[in-house]
């Protein structure tokens, strides 16, 4: 992590009091403990700016972020998981989906489409983890498949922004089915002279992290994001050995050599920009 | 009132009917067996059953992936290293000759003994695993060996070191090798298909799975403690996620379900062996018309078409 700048002198508010599950307010700095008003957080790009804690981005305004105003055009945005197993648990898969598309009012947890940042065309696949966690199953193994289509039908390059817990569960071997699935369609965009951008942001787990995000041509993470394909607890639990302090943080991936940048929010813009001028060969 | 997994594979039935991939002598066998799967899976298996295959796929008599090299190959030479870092134990590559071709092989290994577990990690492969599996693939591809490939690990190990040397982008690696491969490329799932460690080596033309076998996203365990916050509802969540081969074969996971002798592979490995051998050749002999980059692309078509929720353009 990031030195911690004191902040002694001042918090800008005091967070409120924790939730009624325990949890702490979603505005309050992990990092450092600021708490903050939407409009403040949503003025930093969700970026504290006392310690530079990142948080979570929502997939829509990780789009606007991204993109020229206006340019994003959404594509598949009709699709919608079945229930192939017709999964129960605690409760039927079918309710959860609902309530996620409720709460988040997205049809799945990833929103593909083609844009422009200043000026170069491309196609975005941007995942929600607000979405049942951002698990890949069905849908957003679709959508990445189209996406990966359209940027070779249209020869630009693609960029996904990643935010997955994994696989999702409740649809059964079919989840696991999505990665060799996406990974065969980055392979096809590689064949068809295509490139792929992947910024991995917190978390990038599992099976996203073990397919399409770890395929990029250039793969950056944002600061203090978790890419891990084994999340700290299980392996804890598992192998009972000591955790260092930065177990599968970006921090850790970029120094054992699995990242080509740590990029903070506020610079992606600029960077995904810089790639895309690379990548188009144009002046 | 057929279900919607009778009426998929009655589907798949007709449509192999008029396939030109099937023709000639092997038609015949091939719609035979199908069609018994179709009457062993008008019967739905109950939950009972699933939590059985999860019981024998991993029963510590099952013969592993080096039991039947013994029995299905001849000459087998082993490679070891993954020409960068280690040799990891818990993956066995190497060539051998099967039915007079010579082949290049991959499969998870678990070991019999405490001993031999640990050596071999329980099976559960580390990055430079799969690196080793990697090179294996180029060299079959290199050369024109088709690749078998058995499948058999609780999954990939989940360890710091494994971590740190980059086990989530090596899976993706392999299976991007794999879907780069212009050789015949058969892969049977002979125990447990265990999440992201089993399909790093089974992106291919042909996948198998042996009657008792299972497949699936994470271990029946690992979801009990997510979804019901408790692994001793281990038996509910398989219950749920249904990871044995009929529902494999049903959602279109699996190409066909291997027989085994009536009590399990490991009652009578002779005879597992035999039949394993058996499904393995039919498949390579299926796909030995298609030139290499054919493959490839029916390969990739074949995974992209896995849970498409739509008619999707073909490539």
């Amino acid at each position: 992590m990031a030195a911690r700048i004191d902040v002694s002198i001042e918090h800008k508010h005091a967070p409120p009091e924790a939730q009624a599950d325990g949890k702490p307010h979603p505005n309050t700095c992990p990092g450092c403990g600021s708490h903050y008003r939407d409009d403040e957080l949503a003025k930093n790009l969700n970026v504290c700016p006392q310690c530079g804690h990142h948080f979570p981005m929502r997939a829509r305004v990780r789009i606007a972020s991204l993109t020229d105003h206006n340019s994003f055009t959404e594509e598949a945005a009709e699709l919608r998981s079945d229930d192939p197993l017709a999964f129960f648990d605690l409760r039927p898969y079918t309710e959860r989906l609902a309530e996620a598309e409720v709460a988040t009012g997205l049809g799945d947890a990833m929103v593909i489409g083609s844009a422009t940042l200043d000026t170069a065309p491309f196609e975005l696949a941007v995942m929600d983890f607000a979405f049942m966690g951002g698990s890949m199953g069905r849908v957003v193994g679709e959508k990445f498949a189209r996406a990966c289509e359209a940027a070779a039908e249209r020869q630009v390059p693609l960029v996904s922004v990643t935010a997955s817990g994994g696989a999702r569960m409740q649809e059964g071997i079919l989840s696991l089915m999505q990665l060799p699935k996406t990974v065969c369609a980055v392979e096809d965009l590689h064949d068809a002279g295509g490139a792929m951008i992947s910024v991995m942001a917190h978390p990038t787990t599992a099976g996203v992290l073990a397919s399409f995000a770890s395929l990029g041509d250039v793969i950056v993470a944002e600061p203090g994001a978790l890419l891990s394909f084994t999340g700290p607890r299980v392996v804890q639990q598992t192998t009972r050995e000591k955790l260092p302090e930065d177990f599968g943080l970006a921090e850790s991936n970029y120094r054992f050599g699995h990242l080509d940048a740590i990029v903070p929010r506020p610079e992606l813009r600029d960077y995904v920009g810089r790639l895309l001028r690379l990548f188009g060969n144009a002046e | 009132m057929p279900s919607e997994g009778e009426a998929q594979l009655r589907e798949r039935l007709n449509r192999l009917r008029s396939l030109p991939l099937l023709r000639g002598a092997r038609l015949s066998g091939e719609l035979a067996r199908l069609q018994r799967q179709l009457d062993r899976i008008v019967a739905e298996p109950s939950d009972e059953e699933i939590w059985r295959s999860v019981e024998l796929a991993r029963h510590p008599d099952r013969p592993y992936t080096l039991d039947y090299v013994d029995r299905m190959l001849d000459d087998f030479v082993e490679l070891h290293g993954d020409r960068g870092r280690a040799d990891d134990e818990a993956l066995v590559t190497g060539l051998g000759r099967f039915d007079g071709r010579t082949i290049a092989l991959i499969g998870h290994q678990k070991g019999r003994d405490i001993q031999e577990r640990s050596k071999r990690n329980f099976g559960m492969a580390y990055p430079e695993g799969y690196r080793k599996a990697m090179r294996v693939m180029e060299l079959a591809d290199r050369h024109g060996f088709p690749l078998l490939t058995l499948v058999d690990t609780p999954g990939a190990y989940p360890g710091v070191a494994a971590e740190q040397h980059g086990q989530g982008g090596m899976i993706a690696r392999s299976q991007a090798e794999m879907a780069r491969l212009r050789t015949p490329v058969v892969s049977c799932i002979i125990g447990e298909g265990g999440s992201g460690g089993a399909i790093a080596i089974a992106v291919a033309d042909k996948v198998l799975m042996q009657e008792n076998a299972i497949y699936s996203v994470i271990s029946p365990e690992g979801c009990a403690a997510i979804l019901w916050r408790d692994a001793g509802e281990a038996q509910k969540a398989a219950a749920a996620f249904k990871p044995d081969a009929r529902h494999c074969l049903e959602l279109g996971v699996v190409d066909a379900i291997v027989p085994e002798p009536p009590e399990g592979a490991h009652t009578d490995p002779d005879t597992a062996a035999a039949l394993l051998k058996d499904s393995l050749g039919e498949s390579l002999d299926e796909l030995a018309g298609f030139s290499g980059d054919e493959l490839r692309r029916r390969r990739r078509a074949r995974f992209r078409s896995l849970g498409a929720l739509e008619i999707v353009k073909t490539p």
